[in-house]
């Protein structure tokens, strides 16, 4: 039993820190080490959501998860070890297979969306000597993103080349090519899977907007080393604020400008991102050092001992 | 040689501006200037059919095709995605930012669904936009 109450200890563990890393804002201060704090946390979670009801199901071999499972898979039944034991080794098994399953699916869906979408870009985008590199789309809303892949490809619509100056939009690109650059898309992959395969969990999809806002704020930092800070607090804000000026299709294109009335802007929980990105470009912090390498010692401790759980 | 996205999207640009379903021999006539071959044109033809991106349909003893969707649809449909106001949320893009009201999301999918709804594969963009004003 005291495997069992060890990945309990666990998953407890991975809740706090997750909670903790949520709340926390020096991880604004450096994104990158953040992320990996997260991702660490992630898979002790995993790891330990499998190897609980394993453990309390193994309870009866008194000996660690690994050995426990080989002795059962030769055959050996440990005295006490009944139905309800087994079902419990099962359901580690089934929690094993959601979890790979649902990132594997999830995975497979953005692969297929992808492709959808690369194909529609080869038809309708264009090349335009005012984005270098990028695909340019005719349309008045701004938008600027890219579409991950072994050929990332950046995209930009009109509206972002009327919206923003030569600078910024140098800015925004270079942000966008971090995210290609560095597989942000894989780096949430994990979290979103998750949410999908607990959707009523509050606290899991905190942590998939957190990673995504920490993300964001890492592909702000590949940017700011090419470019002044301004361009791209600038370039997020004049996003915040643009108009919406979509128009039905057909009556589309950059030379009819502002087709329509700008729209009143809402703030929503979008924007309460948007606004601490801004604002910690405007004050540049210095990394906090010692806080990242304490949550970096915690949760990498964190991952080898729930491996070690397994093995020991 | 011509990469085939190049192909497909030269194909699309005769369909979409002539505006009438065409014959592969229509299509490859409208592309006489490129001195693509009649086989190559069916090819591609036969891919953008697949990607469900033209429709075809028997006119005599040959196909005709037409698109399934006006250029600007499509480029709704990328701005859905690209906004992530599409129903579909598979983590498909990467964005810069998102700044969109709900009215922008309403507008993209009327869009969509007035194209679906009629005048398909044509550009009759200014009356969908009286229309709506």
């Amino acid at each position: 039993m005291v495997y069992a109450v060890h990945f309990a200890v666990a998953v407890l563990a991975c809740y706090l820190i997750a909670q903790v890393l949520t709340r926390s804002t020096w991880t604004y201060d450096s994104p990158r080490v953040a992320i990996i704090c997260w991702q660490a946390v992630g898979l002790a979670l995993g790891l330990a959501a499998i190897g609980l009801p394993l453990a309390v199901g193994l309870a009866p071999y008194e000996d660690g998860v690994g050995d426990a499972l080989i002795r059962l898979a030769s055959g050996e039944l440990a005295p006490g070890f009944g139905l309800a034991h087994a079902a419990l080794v099962a359901g580690g098994f089934g929690v094993g297979g959601v979890l790979i399953g649902t990132t594997v699916i999830c995975g497979l869906r953005a692969l297929s969306a992808q492709r959808r979408h690369r194909d529609l870009l080869t038809l309708v985008a264009r090349d335009d000597p005012a984005a270098p590199g990028a695909l340019v789309l005719d349309h008045p809303s701004a938008a600027a993103y890219c579409l991950p892949g072994v050929r990332p490809t950046v995209v930009v619509s009109a509206g972002t080349l009327s919206l923003l100056d030569r600078a910024q939009l140098a800015a925004v690109l270079s942000h966008e090519r971090a995210h290609a650059d560095e597989r942000h898309d894989l780096v949430l992959l994990p979290f979103t899977a998750l949410v999908r395969a607990l959707p009523w969990v509050e606290w899991v999809r905190a942590a998939r907007d957190t990673v995504a806002l920490l993300v964001e704020m890492r592909a702000d930092d590949r940017a700011r080393r090419l470019h002044m800070d301004g361009a791209l607090a600038a370039a997020l804000l004049r996003f915040a604020a643009a108009p919406s000026r979509v128009t039905p299709a057909g009556a589309l294109g950059i030379a009819e400008g502002p087709a329509t009335r700008p729209l009143p802007i809402t703030l929503s929980v979008a924007d309460s991102h948007l606004d601490a990105r801004v604002r910690r470009l405007l004050t540049s912090g210095r990394p906090p050092r010692i806080r990242g390498a304490v949550a970096l010692g915690i949760t990498a401790t964190l991952v080898v001992t729930t491996v070690a759980l397994f093995v020991g | 040689m011509m990469r085939l996205g190049e192909l497909e999207r030269a194909v699309m640009d005769v369909l979409w501006d002539r505006g009438t379903p065409l014959t592969v021999r229509e299509v490859a006539e409208a592309l006489r200037n490129r001195e693509l071959a009649y086989t190559t044109v069916m090819t591609v033809l036969d891919r953008l059919a697949g990607k469900e991106m033209v429709e075809r349909e028997r006119a005599g003893r040959a196909w005709s095709y037409r698109p399934a969707a006006s250029r600007e649809a499509y480029i709704a449909q990328l701005m859905l995605d690209a906004l992530d106001l599409s129903s579909s949320r598979d983590a498909a893009l990467v964005r810069f930012a998102r700044s969109v009201s709900g009215t922008e999301a309403e507008v993209l999918r009327a869009a969509l669904a007035e194209e679906a709804a009629g005048g398909k594969g044509t550009t009759s963009g200014e009356e969908a936009a009286d229309g709506k004003d």
